[in-house]
């Protein structure tokens, strides 16, 4: 306690003398923080979706600047007509890359989806063994939303079957709706606050934007997927 | 400790910035940066408005600190994370040694922490004998090779891949390859089983919500969701100027950190955590470690947040686009600088860190183009900065031969006629001076060895003006 309370104390201390505001050098450092400049400024600050790039209005305009974003990130969009479609685009990925253990978590939408490849599972649910997961070819999720925006996807640890099985395994497939998919990140925001912000239980532990397949550019500056995280990330839409 | 930083700094200049390999490697890094981040400012629909309105709520985080931080801390303390104080280096060290003896931690697993780079927690983990691996690749490779990181975000920029082949051949036993594909293989290979085996894992913060406490960490391989998922333990060490108010202004930061600092749309992994695994309450999550500590860490902060003038540094986010732009940083690297935190932001910075005499040479390695300033997403006032070190540089201890020429020249120019009666006496000397031009008996030589002196006029304005006044007057 002793510790915080000499922080906070020192942070009171130096904030005694206001700030000048924003770049303003007129004061030569005797700072005259004028509040009325700053009411205006916050008043012309307006929300973020006002600046951030330009997503489209119809449902057809985000699938396809979605579609757009994640051909750009290297990962694999297809949107299905149906679940058999998705199971069926699982099972030839599968067989051509060999899939021998898949990790998923039960949903109504995604376990359908793992037992359709007819090969051993690990459920992740109700916890399990890292040394388990990491010999999983591919971990198969569902998630919160798809953000059309930036081509990312929302997961959380209550959405996604925890925190590893949608960075550990090499392969990552995401099973979404439709309905899941957003404009852009304020309104993934939005969601989170409605979602789980104002919920009795709250926020889960663990909330994360993945945008494409891990990748890295430390040597060289020169793109490598699948740093750490899954070489391939696979987002399978449904109706 | 370095004993004389400013005479290091001369010295790394000038072998660096004639070192063809280095600059031919970093412009190659930054050409392809400079191309992608202009590609993802065009997409926004107002980038300036973006980075005014992110300036904003810095400067709203940063100039109500106490009352942000403490939300930040109840908030993140209901959520079941457990909130350290560190006032400097040695107390944060202190409190991550006694966590990880207590919990019986030999092994320690890192994502990238330029936090921890800045109390040398690597070096004290080691020597209390715990084994200690970077799992950032860059941060792996400059601790495989015992270098500091060349660069807060990019820390092995400045080596190609024959260099990184050699440093795994050499540690790792690897076969040599020129494929920077395989090579990041021989890294993830590695780093799988230090993931599976690590009692705890390190962890350091872009940004802390002080509405929700929660973390948030920004990356792109992967590394520091393996560990803040798998080892029993997380701990994570921020500055305490991290704070943003509400979770909802990541809408507007995560783009413009990942735009502004790579040149990506948003960068591969943006996760926000709140707490260990939860279990009860009608939760149950199936992984995520059993302790969350969260360690808050002043080191000197707030001395800088004392200063008005300067406090908005602190609305710094670590995303090195001031490095990129600067032609300092590009001449002499990132080592030169002998500092934590590199380029104009940590001229800046370093300082009020570090002491100001001993580091405000920083301050006059710059040619206050402003690139910097224009380039920061935050819109930190970076190369006035420079300037204002410099003046309290001064202003703290002026230097005698300083201020004995400026009185002198006060002198001259005060009285004309004696100034211009010297006049031909000083094109003379300048004159000799030409003789021993960029030899070491050139008086001038500290300014004349790589460049040139300005000309005087000849004849002068006033020679000039004296000879066409009629023209004028008719």
């Amino acid at each position: 306690m002793s510790r915080r309370a000499d922080i906070l104390k020192r942070v009171k201390n130096a904030l005694s003398l206001p700030a000048l505001w924003l770049g303003d050098t007129s004061h030569d450092g005797q700072g005259h923080g004028n509040s009325s400049v700053l009411t205006q400024m916050s008043h012309s600050t307006g929300q973020p979706r006002e600046w951030l790039p330009v997503v489209g209005n119809s449902f057809q305009e985000r699938i396809q600047l979605f579609e757009k974003n994640t051909q750009a990130l290297k990962a694999g969009f297809y949107h299905c007509s149906g679940r058999e479609e998705a199971h069926e685009i699982l099972k030839q990925i599968g067989s051509r890359e060999g899939w021998k253990k898949v990790a998923s978590h039960r949903g109504e939408l995604i376990s359908p989806a793992a037992e359709a490849l007819g090969i051993p599972i690990l459920w992740t649910n109700d916890g399990y063994d890292i040394a388990e997961l990491e010999v999983c070819d591919v971990g198969i999720t569902g998630c919160d939303a798809l953000i059309a925006q930036t081509g990312s996807v929302l997961v959380t640890a209550c959405s996604a079957g925890g925190r590893a099985i949608s960075v550990l395994p090499p392969h990552h497939v995401v099973i979404a709706r439709e309905m899941d998919l957003l404009p852009d990140l304020p309104a993934a925001f939005e969601l989170l606050e409605f979602r789980y912000g104002k919920s009795r239980e709250g926020y889960p532990s663990f909330i994360s934007f993945i945008t494409g397949p891990s990748r890295t550019g430390d040597i060289e500056r020169i793109l490598v997927l699948g740093a750490h995280g899954p070489k391939e990330l696979t987002i399978l839409l449904v109706p | 400790m370095i004993a004389h930083p400013a005479a290091e700094f001369k010295e790394s200049a000038r072998s660096v910035a004639a070192d063809r390999r280095h600059r031919s490697l970093i412009q190659k890094a930054l050409g392809g940066y400079y191309t992608k981040r202009d590609e993802q400012i065009t997409k926004f629909k107002s980038w300036s408005h973006a980075r005014e309105a992110a300036s904003a709520i810095k400067w709203d985080a940063v100039n109500h600190l106490d009352k942000y931080l403490e939300q930040f801390a109840t908030r993140a303390e209901a959520n079941g994370a457990k909130v350290h104080w560190a006032s400097n280096g040695s107390e944060a060290r202190k409190i991550i040694l006694n966590i990880l003896h207590e919990e019986n931690v030999r092994r320690v697993i890192k994502s990238k922490c330029m936090t921890s780079e800045e109390i040398h927690l690597n070096e004290a983990m080691i020597e209390a004998g715990l084994e200690v691996v970077e799992s950032d690749l860059g941060e792996f490779i400059v601790q495989l090779r015992k270098e500091p990181p060349y660069h807060f975000v990019f820390p092995a920029m400045h080596l190609t891949r024959d260099e990184v082949s050699e440093v795994f051949e050499k540690n790792l036993g690897s076969q040599p390859s020129e494929s920077p594909e395989e090579l990041t293989m021989i890294a993830r290979g590695v780093m799988r089983k230090k993931y599976c085996e690590a009692d705890a894992g390190i962890s350091g913060a872009n940004f802390a919500i002080a509405e929700t406490g929660m973390i948030s960490i920004t990356e792109n391989e992967g590394n520091a969701r393996l560990t803040t998922s798998l080892p029993r333990i997380h701990i994570a060490l921020l500055g305490i100027e991290k704070i943003l108010p509400k979770l909802s202004d990541l809408a507007l930061f995560l783009p413009l950190l990942a735009t502004a600092g790579a040149g990506q749309p948003l960068t591969c992994y943006n996760s926000m955590i709140s707490g260990p695994q939860r279990k009860g309450g009608g939760v149950s999550e199936p992984d995520g470690p059993e302790h969350l500590h969260i360690i808050l860490l002043d080191n000197h902060r707030t001395r800088l947040l004392a200063d008005p003038e300067q406090r908005d540094a602190l609305h710094c986010i670590r995303c090195g686009a001031c490095l990129n732009v600067c032609p300092i940083f590009k001449n002499v690297g990132g080592h030169t600088y002998g500092t934590t935190y590199q380029g104009p932001i940590g001229s800046v910075i370093t300082p009020h860190f570090r002491g100001l005499q001993k580091w405000k040479h920083l301050s006059a390695a710059s040619s206050l183009c402003g690139a910097c300033t224009s380039a920061c997403p935050v819109k930190i006032d970076i190369h006035h900065h420079l300037l204002h070190n410099r003046r309290n540089a001064a202003r703290e201890k002026p230097l005698w031969w300083e201020r004995a020429a400026y009185l002198l020249f006060a002198f001259f120019a005060k009285n004309h006629r004696l100034y211009y009666a010297l006049l031909p006496i000083a094109r003379i000397g300048r004159r000799l001076q030409g003789l021993f031009r960029a030899l070491h008996l050139d008086p001038f030589f500290a300014w004349t060895g790589t460049r040139e002196l300005p000309p005087m006029t000849e004849p002068s304005f006033r020679e000039q003006w004296r000879k066409r006044k009629s023209v004028f007057t008719r």
